[in-house]
């Protein structure tokens, strides 16, 4: 967490706990059961590009998916995953009435409940008992200048979530190297991480934090490229490799099995190249709220 | 429109051809992984399972809770790969269908057929869809579980793909032979 300091005669501003969990509540469910219209664009695309088949077939499905999605209020997908907040916390504001983590996982308890998604949790790795709700959320929480408090949800699946990547390659592995990671990473599981995919890539920071980036690199909004040219370029590269596998929509084959790949960078040691590559499927799940 | 019933026998089982798109109605058990373990721990210790295994149909899922006015929430399949380590004693149960999403290990991919069962591949990440193909779905056993409880669903016209057939064809080669 970055800090910055709260000179003398600084505003403060409070914003109440209960209106964190309202936000957060209905994110969830709006995450969850309203698809975003780049989405509908972007699977369209892909089935142009797509020849007869079951590949093809796979994409209408996922089409008529949203449809249904839309006119039932259904879910996009049954498995509504793990709640992941990225928070930005501006300096000059006070949550009054709880912590910022009590406030959200209050709200992705009652966004869960009240909109009737799937509580997915158990109580540890190893005892493995279900949790009655759907927190504790994984909250990345930074501190910036300002009065404001912007949260931004990833719902994320556990079958995108299983087939994500992370590896520690050699400082010079470069374009060539980090490419082939990730092409290697796809082409082990993500048959069954419901491609077509979006790709987030981190690269850079350390062990936990490229991992961190992979997933923030999954909230840029559709058809953003990265800000550098050698983000776009590598984005373009790692997109060319991953559909020339042909593994397809589902795993039934086809020219595309990644939709969009966003390459997100961070300084590093100079004896490091961190990488991480968090898989998502298509029913690509978010929203976001400034308070 | 191709059609198909999940408990529906060995006839129609032999007519199915990897690749081909289906509409899958009838009787499944939806279970996922903690399920599975408990039904390898009954049928290794001589136990009955919950419900009748012969000629079934396993769906690897489990619903989101169902909405007011509705018998079922959203619906769809989770990773088959998980229910490998499972699901060979299952075949020999008596279990002739499998409907999950993405490929199974070598291991269950090659012993499918010999013992007469199928694999069907459903889309994943389309549950609002599957949600409305189900005309009943209740917990069938092992509530403790939540979301990994038993449940016994009745599917009406559910898009389904055949992955393993009955005479070799698997839709995940199908690509790579290309």
């Amino acid at each position: 967490m970055i800090g910055c300091a709260l000179k003398q005669g600084d505003r403060v501003r409070f914003l109440e706990a209960r209106a964190v969990s309202e936000a957060v509540a209905s994110m969830c469910v709006e995450a969850c059961t309203r698809p975003s219209e780049g989405l509908r664009a972007l699977l369209v695309k892909a089935m142009s590009a797509s020849p007869m088949g079951p590949g093809r077939s796979a994409l209408d499905l996922c089409l008529r998916n949203l449809d249904e999605t839309v006119s039932t209020g259904l879910p996009i997908c049954q498995d509504t995953g793990i709640a992941v907040v990225f928070a930005e916390r501006g300096n000059r504001l006070v949550i009054e009435g709880g912590s910022l983590r009590e406030a959200v996982d209050r709200g992705v308890e009652k966004g869960y409940r009240e909109g009737r998604l799937r509580n997915s949790l158990v109580n540890d790795p190893l005892n493995r008992t279900p949790l009655p709700v759907n927190s504790p959320a994984i909250i990345h929480l930074s501190e910036v200048p300002g009065d404001s408090l912007t949260l931004e949800l990833l719902v994320k699946g556990a079958g995108s979530e299983n087939a994500s990547a992370s590896a520690m390659l050699p400082p010079l592995a470069g374009e060539d190297g980090i490419t082939c990671f990730v092409r290697d990473a796809v082409l082990a599981k993500a048959a069954c991480a419901c491609p077509p995919l979006f790709l987030g890539v981190g690269l850079g920071g350390n062990q936990e934090m490229c991992g961190i980036l992979s997933k923030k690199a999954l909230l840029r909004p559709f058809g953003t490229p990265g800000e550098t040219p050698a983000q776009k370029r590598l984005e373009e590269r790692i997109l060319a490799a991953v559909n020339e596998t042909g593994i397809g929509p589902q795993g039934f084959g086809g020219p595309v099995t990644a939709l969009e790949v966003r390459v997100e960078l961070a300084p590093c040691h100079m004896a490091s190249l961190p990488v991480a590559v968090c898989i998502e499927c298509h029913a690509h799940r978010t929203a976001r709220r400034v308070l | 429109m191709k059609r198909i019933i999940a408990d529906c026998g060995p006839g129609p089982l032999e007519k199915l051809e990897a690749g081909e798109m289906l509409y899958l109605s009838g009787t499944v058990m939806a279970c996922r992984d903690r399920a599975h373990r408990r039904m390898a721990e009954l049928l290794s210790s001589g136990m009955p399972l919950p419900f009748d295994p012969r000629g079934a149909a396993l769906f690897y899922a489990a619903p989101t809770p169902a909405p007011p006015g509705r018998v079922c929430g959203a619906l769809g399949p989770t990773t088959s790969l998980r229910m490998d380590p499972f699901t060979l004693p299952l075949v020999a149960a008596g279990v002739r269908m499998f409907i999950g999403k993405g490929p199974r290990t070598p291991q269950v991919t090659s012993s499918l057929a010999a013992a007469g069962a199928v694999y069907l591949a459903a889309a994943g990440g389309t549950a609002a869809l599957g949600g409305g193909c189900v005309d009943s779905c209740e917990v069938a056993a092992w509530e403790d579980l939540g979301s990994e409880a038993l449940y016994k669903i009745v599917l009406r016209d559910y898009p389904v793909f055949v992955a393993l057939d009955l005479h070799g064809g698997n839709l995940f080669e199908m690509r790579m032979r290309k």
